[in-house]
């Protein structure tokens, strides 16, 4: 089980939900059972191979999953799971 | 660098606290820094580094300022409109600050340019709005070791951190690629609160200054997230990547390069020549008011979101946002004859795409959108 926070640009995705909550043991099973729940938000963040789009990373609390496992990552009750987009926003 | 008796009347608040004192202060007048864009993260940053007193500001900006720019760059003034940013922007921070030298590169940044322009500055304050612009400073900031306080925003929610410095991670590290353009919008595509840009410049602007002064803890290797509907501040960590192509070990990236074919999207001075031929799959405003006039049988689809439509819209459009569009096709006909626009052609040249995969046969994309219906058939349409 963890919580999911969805930035702005993703909400629509997400039926304007900014958290939500999904069953799973690992960052992996989190992410597929996110992914299965809105599936058009799994054409965003990843790409037709089935990889992560290098442009949304995915943190465990405050790591980068890239360097704890990825997918194989485990996750406990409680944890926060956020993904973060790039974004360009400054000026015009 | 030392003080006049002026200065050290005006910078009095800054020389009673020890932490900044007579020495903090004389590093901020040898500072150089250099603000790349004069926008909404620029405009708070612009005004708070010249009263701070940071010697010599570079400027860089070659836009032009809007109407539609007032709302969030407050550095610039109902009565600049028209007026090039870069010469608005300078004659406020003078104004606030005579002791201050302004350097205007009113130039866009380009692989050409842009190590020639930053060699001569200390750091960089990254205010720009788009994708290439910031890979070209984060490459150039890297290749000449100069700290880049970044910062960027989206509706409600902005990221900070400072890359490039020695043995800190770069924005690549973070970010390896670009998402496909359309993918992420910009502000002028997806909106931006009007007070986002002042906490996120001025939490540049904090960390330009502390990085000059030398003291507290930087924001190196955290990268700070601000939601502010919920207000919340949340920081997560920033490695740097060994496998990095600009700032890793074995580097692949070894001098700048072509941004804007690495980001998929057309030079922007490109842009204005493309508009003026109409492409096939397109149709004329004009056109598209002389069909409704003669009473033609067609379906005209505003592919927009419904807040869009609230601001203005054209009488018989059909709302189906981009979003749903896939899901919505049987509610047309394949054979019928379907004009699909949204506020710019952007939008609905994607619409377009989606129904001609789907087998509709006769699809056209309305050119330039609202904003050219504003333009060339009804001037009483409101832009936004």
């Amino acid at each position: 089980m963890a919580k999911i926070m969805i930035p702005t640009p993703l909400r629509q995705f997400t039926g304007k939900q900014d958290n939500v909550t999904v069953p799973g043991a690992t960052v992996g099973e989190v992410l597929s059972a996110l992914t299965t729940q809105y599936p058009d938000l799994r054409k965003q963040i990843y790409t037709d191979e089935g990889k992560l789009r290098s442009f949304v990373n995915v943190y465990l609390n405050d790591e980068d999953i890239r360097y704890i496992g990825k997918d194989t990552a485990a996750t406990k009750d409680g944890d926060t799971l956020s993904l973060v987009p790039s974004i360009a926003g400054g000026s015009r | 660098m030392s003080l006049s008796k002026d200065e050290i009347l005006r910078y009095s608040r800054h020389l009673i606290v020890p932490e900044v004192g007579m020495e903090g202060q004389e590093k901020l007048k040898a500072a150089k820094v250099l603000l790349v864009g004069t926008g909404g993260l620029g405009a708070p940053l612009g005004l708070y580094l010249a009263a701070a007193g940071v010697g010599r500001i570079g400027l860089v900006d070659f836009d032009v300022v809007d109407f539609t720019n007032l709302q969030r760059q407050v550095i610039h003034f109902t009565k600049d409109v028209g007026r090039p940013k870069i010469e608005s922007a300078a004659e406020k921070m003078l104004a606030l600050n005579p002791h201050v030298e302004i350097v205007k590169h009113e130039v866009a940044l380009t692989s050409e340019n842009a190590l020639e322009i930053i060699k001569d500055y200390d750091m960089v304050v990254d205010g720009t709005d788009n994708f290439p612009t910031r890979y070209l400073v984060n490459d150039a900031c890297v290749l000449l070791n100069k700290p880049n306080v970044y910062g960027s925003i989206f509706r409600f929610e902005g990221q900070a951190t400072i890359f490039a410095t020695e043995g800190g991670p770069c924005y690549r590290c973070l970010y390896p690629e670009p998402p496909p353009p359309g993918l992420v919008p910009s502000c002028a595509e997806g909106g931006v609160l009007g007070i986002l840009p002042g906490t996120i410049g001025l939490i540049q602007a904090t960390e330009a200054v502390k990085l000059i002064l030398g003291i507290g803890e930087p924001l190196i290797g955290r990268l700070m997230l601000y939601d502010a509907l919920g207000m919340r501040f949340r920081e997560l960590k920033l490695r740097k990547n060994p496998e990095c192509p600009m700032c890793g070990e074995h580097r692949t990236i070894t001098q700048l390069i072509d941004y804007h074919q690495f980001c998929g999207v057309p030079q922007q001075e490109e842009a204005p020549r493309q508009e003026t031929k109409v492409n096939e799959g397109e149709i004329e405003v004009t056109e598209v008011k002389e069909k409704l006039d003669r009473g033609d049988s067609f379906v005209l689809i505003d592919v927009r979101e419904p807040h869009e439509y609230q601001i203005c819209n054209i009488p018989g459009a059909k709302l189906v946002p981009l979003g749903q569009i896939g899901q919505r096709l049987d509610e047309f006909d394949k054979a019928a004859d379907i004009v699909i626009h949204c506020k710019s052609g952007m939008r609905s040249a994607k619409a377009c795409s989606i129904l001609k995969a789907a087998g509709f046969e006769h699809v056209r994309n309305m050119k330039g959108g609202i904003l050219a219906w504003s333009d060339q058939v009804d001037a009483s349409v409101p832009k936004y």
